[in-house]
């Protein structure tokens, strides 16, 4: 298959409101840091990729449409890709089939989520007729999964805690992290409000304004590049159902199957040994542990040991969203792609203060829905 | 069979954050003055480009247009929809302010298709209040009319609220019919999928074998809690004060769980294996509704064992 890369990538101030800037406004800053990162000119892009989750969150129905001028657009092929929650992964991984298939040479991927201009909980609440009113919010609808996990595997309580106090202080060490709380400590998490019981609040993600962009090019590119590229090793994408009798909600089988298929198509045997740092989507600070299993780096019911033992933090043996991941920025639409790019700002070198030293091989991943869509790419510091 | 069908509105007060450039044209609309775009090719985009198509660059220069202009095409509404500028039949007009390179869509109020044509003169009628909104155009009227004149630039406006409301009529599958029917009999019917023998409650294709369920099956009004959570907090379009429990609740019969509230308990007592039971509404007040049932509450059985629900998590 064709070699593509990441040539650069770029990403917005993440805030609760970010009503400075328009959503083109908001695209703009993520691209045109994505574009001075990878050296390129906008003549050197030959299409670009949208992607946003539900458009009932900022109620412009298709904005590629009135986007396209802004995103530079004009007179070359646009895409728009939609998974829910997993969308940035998507459309990363839709950029780098363009790439891969010999259509283009490079591609912008950029994704965005203005949560400000409406209310997220409200536009995941409608309901239709002939429905029962039970309403839990994003937060009820993930708590009782996790725990059945807790339950499945007789975890202990404070793992939840850990994931928060890490993936918060790992914010403060990124510039662009909506939430940067170096002074959290585990005792602090265990006394916030407990909002869906079992999830407390600094447990929880923010509701952010962001965007994200990377710009992919094909082997070619990349040789021309001036700077370290992040070599796209493997993508891999699945679906399943968001409900169905027996679905596993804690070890969703599209997530093991994706991962699976990751892992042969990067020539990857052992993950936990060979990659050197993950971006997992974690919404809720449970999810650490339960992705840690569902993507393969342990086995079932021992993803809590591994972030017990806090060799998931920096400095351990997979350190595991050390932007601060989705807990600390979550522009709904660009968090899976903010995941996908913060692995390649790491193989190339350029994750700032919270760089993992000598990471060559990094996983970027993503999910949506109610578990129903899986995202994924390993990229490499070499081919 | 016929389907049930009802209404269903959606509506929310959104906001527009706008930018540098809309934000200008804005708080110019609010001075009844309009604000066009200089792109690099000396064309004069009106409303404004934020980003020119051709460079990529910023659109930085604003010009004052006319409030007056071109109709240079239109077609005729007889029946105006919610939401439309005009209440009464109008003219949608490509209208092309003088000084400006692009046409404006908008409202034409001409009283009779009769009296539009290509190439008549408009000009602009303004809202009695403007307030640095889009909708400070009420609509286009015939006429004429000049720019008026430079003031001093006014702070851009930052955020404009455009309130959206969108009208479905939801209909149900032939299966849910039957569904909410056998609710409004009090009774729980499913259906069981001839592939993999999983009897689905509210039935539905079947997500797992994409196949039509086709076997009627009544479940009971009971079940066992698999597991739930304690909502503590306050929502936007929430219907009970917290706390309160939401469980997954695996009828007796049934092959997939449905989300039900937990009440008659203390949220603290509720737990993972809890039987319990359906508590109807006054069967007077019984429809073609889920509603039906008010909630679930502690049936009195002992708990079911952790093995029998394991595989519905």
């Amino acid at each position: 298959m064709r070699r593509a890369a990441v040539l650069g990538t770029g990403q917005t101030h993440h805030r609760t409101r970010r009503t400075d800037v328009s959503m083109a406004g908001l695209c703009r800053e993520a691209i045109d840091r994505a574009l001075a990162d990878a050296g390129v000119g906008w003549e050197q892009i030959d299409a670009v990729v949208l992607g946003k989750a539900p458009d009932l969150f900022e109620g412009v129905m298709m904005p590629e449409l009135f986007l396209a001028s802004a995103l530079g657009a004009a007179g070359k092929p646009l895409l728009r890709v939609h998974t829910a929650g997993s969308v940035g992964g998507a459309t990363a991984i839709v950029a780098t089939s363009l790439v891969r298939a010999g259509a283009h040479r490079r591609v912008l991927a950029v994704a965005f989520e203005k949560q400000s201009e409406s209310n997220a909980m409200w536009a995941l609440s409608i309901q239709p007729p002939f429905s029962a009113p039970i309403t839990a919010g994003a937060g009820g609808y993930f708590a009782p999964h996790i725990r059945s996990y807790i339950r499945r595997f007789g975890v202990p309580g404070h793992i939840g805690a850990l994931v928060a106090v890490k993936d918060r202080r790992n914010g403060a060490l990124n510039p662009y992290a909506h939430l940067r709380q170096p002074e959290i400590t585990r005792e602090s998490v265990q006394a916030s409000t407990m909002l869906w019981d079992p999830i407390r609040y600094d447990e929880t993600c923010p509701s952010s304004d962001g965007a994200c962009a990377v710009v992919i090019g094909d082997q070619q590119a990349a040789e021309a590049s001036e700077r370290q590229v992040a070599w796209i090793r493997a993508t891999s994408m699945r679906t399943e159902p968001t409900f169905y009798a027996g679905k596993d909600h804690v070890n969703p089988r599209a997530g093991a199957t994706a991962a699976a298929a990751l892992w042969a198509a990067a020539g990857i045997k052992d993950p936990l040994d060979e990659v050197d740092v993950a971006e997992l989507y974690v919404p809720f600070s449970w999810f650490e542990p339960m992705w840690l299993e569902n993507v393969g780096f342990v086995g079932q019911g021992q993803g809590w040991k591994l972030v017990e033992s806090g060799e998931t933090a920096l400095g351990g043996a997979l350190p595991v969203n050390p932007s601060g991941g989705v807990l600390c920025s979550n522009p709904i639409g660009a968090s899976g792609l903010l995941r996908f790019a913060e692995a390649a700002m790491q193989v190339m070198g350029r994750a700032g203060e919270h760089q993992v030293a000598g990471a060559s091989t990094a996983l970027g991943h993503a999910y949506g829905g109610g578990s129903q869509f899986f995202s994924m790419w390993v990229v490499g510091r070499n081919p | 069979m016929d389907t049930l069908s009802a209404p269903l509105t959606i509506a929310f007060d959104y906001t527009r954050s706008l930018g540098p450039v809309l934000g200008r044209f804005m708080a110019g609309l609010r001075d009844r003055r309009v604000l066009g775009g200089r792109t690099a090719d000396g064309r004069v985009h009106v409303p404004p480009l934020e980003y020119d198509p051709g460079t990529h660059e910023p659109v930085t220069e604003l010009v004052e247009v006319s409030p007056a202009g071109t109709v240079i095409s239109w077609t005729w509404i007889d029946r105006p929809l919610e939401g439309q500028p005009l209440d009464r039949p109008f003219g949608w007009a490509l209208i092309r302010l003088d000084g400006a390179d692009t046409p404006l869509l908008h409202a034409v109020d001409a009283g009779a298709a009769g009296a539009m044509s290509t190439g008549m003169r408009v000009r602009i009628r303004w809202a009695p209040t403007p307030s640095g909104h889009i909708r400070d155009i009420e609509c286009f009227e015939p006429g004429t009319g000049e720019p008026a004149g430079a003031t001093t630039e006014p702070e851009p406006v930052t955020i404009m609220t455009t309130p959206i409301r969108l009208h479905y009529r939801h209909s149900t599958s032939v299966e849910e019919s039957g569904y909410l029917r056998g609710l409004a009999e009090g009774r729980i019917v499913g259906r069981r999928c001839p592939d993999c023998r999983k009897v689905y409650v509210p039935p539905r294709v079947c997500p797992a074998c994409g196949v039509a369920t086709d076997e009627a099956v009544e479940v009971a009004d009971r079940g066992t809690v698999t597991t739930f959570c304690v909502v503590n907090v306050p929502f936007a379009g929430q219907r009970l004060t917290p706390p309160y429990v939401v469980a997954q609740v695996l009828l007796d019969g049934a092959d997939i769980p449905i989300p039900h509230l937990i009440l008659g308990v203390p949220a603290a007592d509720v737990r993972m294996g809890l039987r319990v039971a359906a508590v109807w509404r006054d069967r007077a007040d019984w429809s073609t509704t889920p509603e039906n049932i008010d909630h679930f509450e502690p049936a009195g059985e002992p708990d079911a064992p952790y093995e029998t629900f394991a595989e519905h998590l």
